[in-house]
């Protein structure tokens, strides 16, 4: 009788654990099923990521379609390499698609937006994106508007 | 005596704890078969004895041979094993598992140990408890036991994987003369239905002459007398019969060893 | 001067000792023996009294602490009028540092000196030597099972503790501060990641688990047999092992989130 309270307590308190996790798992961190799907790698390269890390979402028009997983800088033409892995279930990117490294809200985080082009062909795993934006770098827009001011001035 | 009847050798034990020597070169065999009291004023390290002898305890020197095997030398699993087939051993406070019931806790080393049906373990079990009176106190927890009651349990525990050796730590103290007969007549009993060799560790002369075919004094880190009950109040030495006759003074002071008391009163404190 | 220097030297050699003695014991115990090696009931039997009877404490903190880090996340972000963030802060908060944190600081507390107290309550009636005498191995049989209860209790325990904080802040965020429900929990699914921050987090509280538990069952196994000793050894339990989940906690940070 006892013993037996003990034991479907505890295996009560297993099955909490199990719950928490799956909690986590999907209510938490948004983990879902298809999300952990395929994937294939695009690249682009930026004049400046501007504060773009590792693990930043990219979207196209809002919606999360990738992830960003590796930056870099190419040694030889002294520019940032982004690699980001894209859906699978988005695999209808044209070849003349554009990146641009945005920001979520004035003092959000950074991100990736995509845009599609008019090309007939599809990107493919380890193409590159050459139509690429910088980021909106703060200090520079100052810089360059005070500039403009004392031209004017 | 030929040393095969001796189930327990020790030769030459040397121990001590922290600085304080408690055995220097003591020598004794335990005759098989026999209840053999150890004995000794407090402090002697009597329970010692038995730890070395269960290889609880590591000696500085000295070597303590149960049955053959060289206890002092066994690796760990070879002590587990040897203590698991010949030892029991009856602990002052009986030990129990305070989480167990009766029945659990004489069951606890057969279950362990054995790979035998419940059913069996169930008949084990009973018998053990029958043979110390309390079958009838098996479901009781240990807490709701009297101090002798407890002991009883605890010695059908220890017999229940039917040793060669069992080793009785103070077995009588703190019991009503009730529990203590009971407790005298069970290990006289076990010694003769079993054929056990029995070590008791006591200071209580009087139960301790009734039950022993041997007595072992030791003090002062060795043997001073070795024999029958008999044999040691007639012909032990001056300390001996001082123990045995329980009077207060001899060649054991009565006082602790002190500066001379004339002189301590008369100095004042100073 | 010189006798100091021998009594510092005696307190570090017996240190030194001391932790030598308790990696043997971590050592007889775990790596010779798997959770089920002393039976499976008594895993389970252990498994209560140290997880399930520490849930109740559990809970209400994580409740409580998730509805404090509400509050005040809530009165410094809406400084910036980002206060749709809270979500995430509470939830990272409470998934990489507070929860196996707090939590491992709570087990100590709850269960890790109510081990010590058993442990040494068990020597001190000779339980423990009168199973040496059986021939059986009480780090097997005592120790072995009380070790792997804690390393498993403690990752559930601090899941659910993050999981009731979470829940708790989005309590007092959204019926009491009146943020947005889909705000709190979007923005916070946007930025957890689930290997980075819930793993990771659970990583840490498997290693409290062992060190908070593993620091009990020596402290009772090694306490002097006497009430003295084992109310001393209950205390060193939750002072040695609260210092060193706070230590470790900094270490474990560092290496697995960065930035050192």
């Amino acid at each position: 009788m006892r013993m037996r309270f003990v034991e479907l307590s505890v295996g009560i308190f297993m099955v909490m654990g199990v719950i928490a996790l799956v909690l986590m798992a999907f209510r938490v961190s948004g983990l879902s099923m298809d999300d952990a799907g395929e994937t294939y790698t695009v690249k682009a390269r930026f004049e400046n990521l501007g504060g773009l890390t590792e693990r930043a979402k990219v979207a196209m028009a809002g919606v999360t379609i990738g992830r960003v997983t590796k930056v870099y800088l190419d040694n030889e033409w002294y520019s940032a390499v982004v690699e980001m892995e894209i859906n699978k279930s988005m695999s209808t990117l044209s070849t003349d698609t554009s990146a641009a490294i945005l920001t979520a809200g004035l003092l959000g985080e950074k991100y990736i937006g995509l845009t599609v082009g008019a090309e007939e062909e599809y990107l493919e795993q380890g193409d590159w994106i050459e139509d690429t934006q910088s980021a909106l770098v703060l200090e520079e827009l100052i810089g360059r508007f005070l500039f403009n001011k004392a031209e004017e001035g | 005596m030929a040393s095969g009847q001796n189930y327990v050798s020790v030769r030459d034990l040397t121990f001590s704890r922290g600085d304080r020597l408690i055995y220097d070169g003591l020598s004794v065999d335990f005759p098989k078969g026999k209840v053999t009291a150890i004995m000794g004023p407090s402090g002697t390290g009597k329970t010692t004895m038995l730890r070395l002898i269960g290889g609880q305890l590591q000696p500085d020197s000295g070597s303590i041979v149960v049955d053959g095997h060289e206890v002092t030398r066994l690796k760990r699993k070879e002590l587990f094993q040897l203590r698991k087939d010949k030892m029991g051993m009856l602990f002052q406070t009986g030990a129990l598992f305070t989480d167990l019931s009766v029945f659990d806790n004489v069951a606890f080393p057969l279950r362990v140990h054995t790979k035998l049906p419940e059913s069996v373990i169930r008949d084990l079990v009973l018998m053990k408890l029958e043979a110390v009176g309390l079958r009838g106190a098996r479901d009781l927890n240990p807490a709701e036991l009297s101090g002798g009651m407890a002991r009883r349990v605890a010695l059908a525990r220890s017999i229940a994987m039917d040793p060669e050796l069992i080793m009785y730590d103070e077995p009588f103290t703190g019991l009503d003369p009730i529990s203590m007969g009971m407790i005298v007549k069970l290990i006289r009993g076990l010694n003769k239905a079993l054929g056990l060799t029995s070590l008791l560790v006591s200071h209580d002369v009087e139960e301790s002459c009734g039950i022993a075919d041997y007595l072992c004094l030791v003090s002062g880190g060795k043997v001073i007398g070795f024999g029958t009950p008999a044999e040691l109040i007639n012909e032990g030495s001056d300390e001996v019969r001082q123990f045995l006759k329980g009077e207060p003074d001899g060649p054991v002071p009565f006082h602790y060893h002190a500066s001379d008391y004339r002189q301590d009163i008369l100095s004042g404190g100073r | 001067m010189l006798n100091r220097l021998i009594q510092f030297g005696k307190q570090g050699t017996s240190a030194i000792e001391s932790f030598g003695r308790a990696t043997l014991l971590l050592w007889h115990s775990v790596m010779w023996g798997g959770p089920g090696s002393a039976g499976f009931r008594d895993l389970i039997k252990q498994l209560y009294s140290v997880g399930v009877r520490s849930l109740s404490i559990i809970a209400v903190a994580g409740f409580f602490v998730g509805m404090v880090l509400g509050l005040q996340g809530y009165t410094t972000l809406v400084d910036f009028g980002s206060e749709s963030a809270l979500g995430t802060l509470v939830s990272l908060t409470l998934l990489r540092e507070l929860g196996p944190v707090v939590t491992a600081l709570l087990f100590a507390g709850r269960a890790g000196s109510a081990l010590t107290a058993e442990i040494g309550l068990m020597k001190a009636t000779e339980q423990l030597s009168a199973m040496e005498m059986m021939g059986v191995d009480p780090l097997k049989r005592v120790i072995t099972p009380r070790l792997w209860a804690g390393i498993m209790a403690m990752p559930i325990l601090a899941l659910i503790f993050s999981t009731v904080g979470i829940w708790g802040g989005a309590y007092v965020a959204v019926e009491l501060l009146g943020i947005d429900d889909g705000a709190y929990w979007g923005n916070m699914q946007a930025s957890v990641e689930f290997y980075e921050d819930v793993i990771k987090g659970v990583i840490k509280s498997v290693v409290f688990g062992i060190v908070v538990t593993w620091i009990a069952v020596y402290q009772g196994y090694d306490s002097i047999p006497t009430s003295e000793g084992i109310g001393k050894a209950t205390t060193q339990t939750v002072v040695i092992s609260s210092l060193a989940v706070l230590g470790l906690d900094f270490v474990l940070t560092a290496v697995m989130f960065g930035g050192v």
